[in-house]
């Protein structure tokens, strides 16, 4: 049986990046079977009739594959449910009469756009400066020449799952983002692929990271956060082999020296 | 592979600004946050070892004044003649300092860093689900426990807060400086702190340091709160023992 939950609602509301913002107070009834965005499409069907402005906030696929949404619901970086990202929470998490605030995520690596939209572009550099892998690629290769073993597999993949939402920063008291890089690289570097560019990525990887966000402590709040559920376990494998790019760097192999 | 791009809608603000030139790797290693956990994972652990033999010798005192006498002795002729009185003593000294000294300045530093990270703090309450009392706090028992480590070698190393102090009468210092109740509270508050701080370095140093492995990662938090119990709680227990007289001159 569906049942209506009335619903008090605070939101983060900001005109752009420079606009000082400040909570507003929204009332709404909606059925427990919508999903969290469907009841902020709710509110802002409201606020259009109104002749209001709508909530500006980030969302595409809506089944929690691809990164868009994110919002800290109650304090919690995509709302009350392990392992869900805000698109696949559902109003059956909440009761009737519950308040409920919702803000964007706060870090200065991700400068609001607008109301609960920000813009992570930061991400993009951290990938940009070595979350991939260089081939040449000559004709296609049968499949299953390159032997890889399950549990590095396995391993890679838990990693790979990584959607770039931003929920780690979110939830880190640091707003640090050693979860997402350490994710973007193990998921290369735990493959045979990846080993020919290891150290030379997770140093570039690392210091881009470090010019945009906090460093870790070691909280443990980003992976409870993490709708993939990615383990901190990535995060000592990077350390590791952030240290060992320090003596094993192959970046400058070619060049030699006369003399 | 820097080739310049057009990059679409805005960029990401950097938020610090460190130099990336080639240096030494030592300097290029304490430029980077990764690098600076390492060496507090690397002090830390190495006053881990300070605490936990401080607290080992002190066990002495429950043997009387001449035994932990003759301990407080025995420290000044560590591996002599082959290195001369006070070598081995003053090497500690100056090691212990030199790991004080990184440990502070790498915290200060991560904090600033972390600081810039978010000067925009969430303006409604959070709510943690992982982050532990011991690791939200930190900062404030590392600074307790610094605080009371000067306070530490000021009452029993030189004396000051103590009119009838007698360099090198270690017993007697000790017992009559716990039996002021103000000072074995302070004595008891720094170490319940430091037992804190233990709790969570004692598992942050393992995932600093990149020590992770199914085989062992349940053992970390057993360690770092065993080590904080033991440590501390032996701490704590001797100025009780000195205020309810089983320890007493």
């Amino acid at each position: 049986m569906t049942k209506m939950l009335n619903l008090k609602l605070k939101v983060w509301r900001q005109d752009g990046p420079d606009d000082a913002g400040h909570f507003e107070d929204y009332s709404t009834t909606v059925a427990d079977d919508a999903s969290f965005l469907e009841m902020l499409d709710y509110v802002n069907e409201q606020l259009i009739a109104d002749n209001r402005e709508p909530i500006a906030f980030d969302h595409d696929c809506r089944e929690g594959i691809c990164g868009s949404c994110g919002l800290m619901i109650n304090g919690q970086a995509h709302g009350p449910q392990k392992g869900t990202a805000t698109c696949q929470l559902h109003m059956r998490k909440f009761n009737d009469g519950d308040h409920i605030t919702i803000e964007p995520w706060r870090a200065a690596a991700f400068p609001i756009i607008k109301d609960l939209a920000v813009n992570r572009a930061a991400f993009d550099r951290i990938i940009e400066s070595g979350g991939y892998i260089t081939v040449n690629t000559g004709a296609a290769q049968d499949a299953n020449e390159t032997p890889v073993p399950k549990e590095a597999a396995d391993a890679a993949m838990d990693a790979a799952a990584c959607i770039g939402c931003g929920a780690c920063v979110a939830a880190c008291p640091n707003s640090a983002a050693n979860l997402f890089t350490s994710a973007k690289i193990q998921h290369l570097n735990l493959l045979p692929q990846g080993q020919a560019e290891r150290f030379g990525r997770t140093k570039a990887m690392v210091e881009t990271m470090e010019d945009y966000f906090g460093s870790c402590t070691n909280y443990g709040e980003c992976q409870e956060a993490c709708p993939k559920e990615i383990s901190v376990d990535f995060i000592a494998m990077m350390n590791r082999d952030y240290a060992k790019s320090m003596i094993v760097n192959r970046r400058r192999l070619g060049e030699r020296k006369v003399g | 592979m820097t080739q310049a791009m057009e990059r679409r809608g805005a960029d990401a603000p950097k938020v610090h600004s460190t130099q990336r030139t080639n240096r030494p790797w030592p300097v290029e290693f304490w430029s980077s946050a990764i690098g600076k956990k390492w060496v507090m994972a690397v002090t830390g652990l190495g006053l881990m070892g300070f605490v936990f033999a401080h607290m080992v010798g002190n066990l002495k005192m429950f043997l009387g004044a001449e035994e932990f006498d003759a301990y407080a002795e025995s420290l000044k002729t560590l591996l002599y003649p082959i290195i001369p009185e006070n070598g081995v003593l003053w090497m500690f000294r100056v090691g212990l300092i030199v790991m004080f000294g990184l440990h502070i300045a790498s915290a200060y530093q991560l904090t600033r860093m972390n600081h810039r990270a978010r000067p925009v703090k969430y303006q409604s309450p959070r709510d943690y689900i992982a982050a532990n009392f011991a690791a939200r706090t930190m900062r404030w028992t590392g600074i307790i426990v610094g605080l009371y480590l000067l306070f530490h070698l000021a009452d029993l190393t030189w004396g000051w807060f103590q009119p009838d102090f007698v360099k090198a009468d270690a017993y007697n210092n000790l017992v009559n400086s716990l039996s002021r109740p103000p000072v074995a509270a302070i004595y008891i508050v720094a170490n319940i702190a430091l037992g804190i701080h233990l709790f969570h370095g004692g598992w942050s140093m393992f995932q600093s340091l990149g020590l992770n492995s199914p085989r062992y990662n349940g053992a970390r938090r057993a360690f770092a709160a065993g080590f904080a119990v033991v440590v501390a709680g032996m701490n704590v227990f001797f100025p009780i023992a000195v205020l309810t007289g089983i320890v007493s001159n």
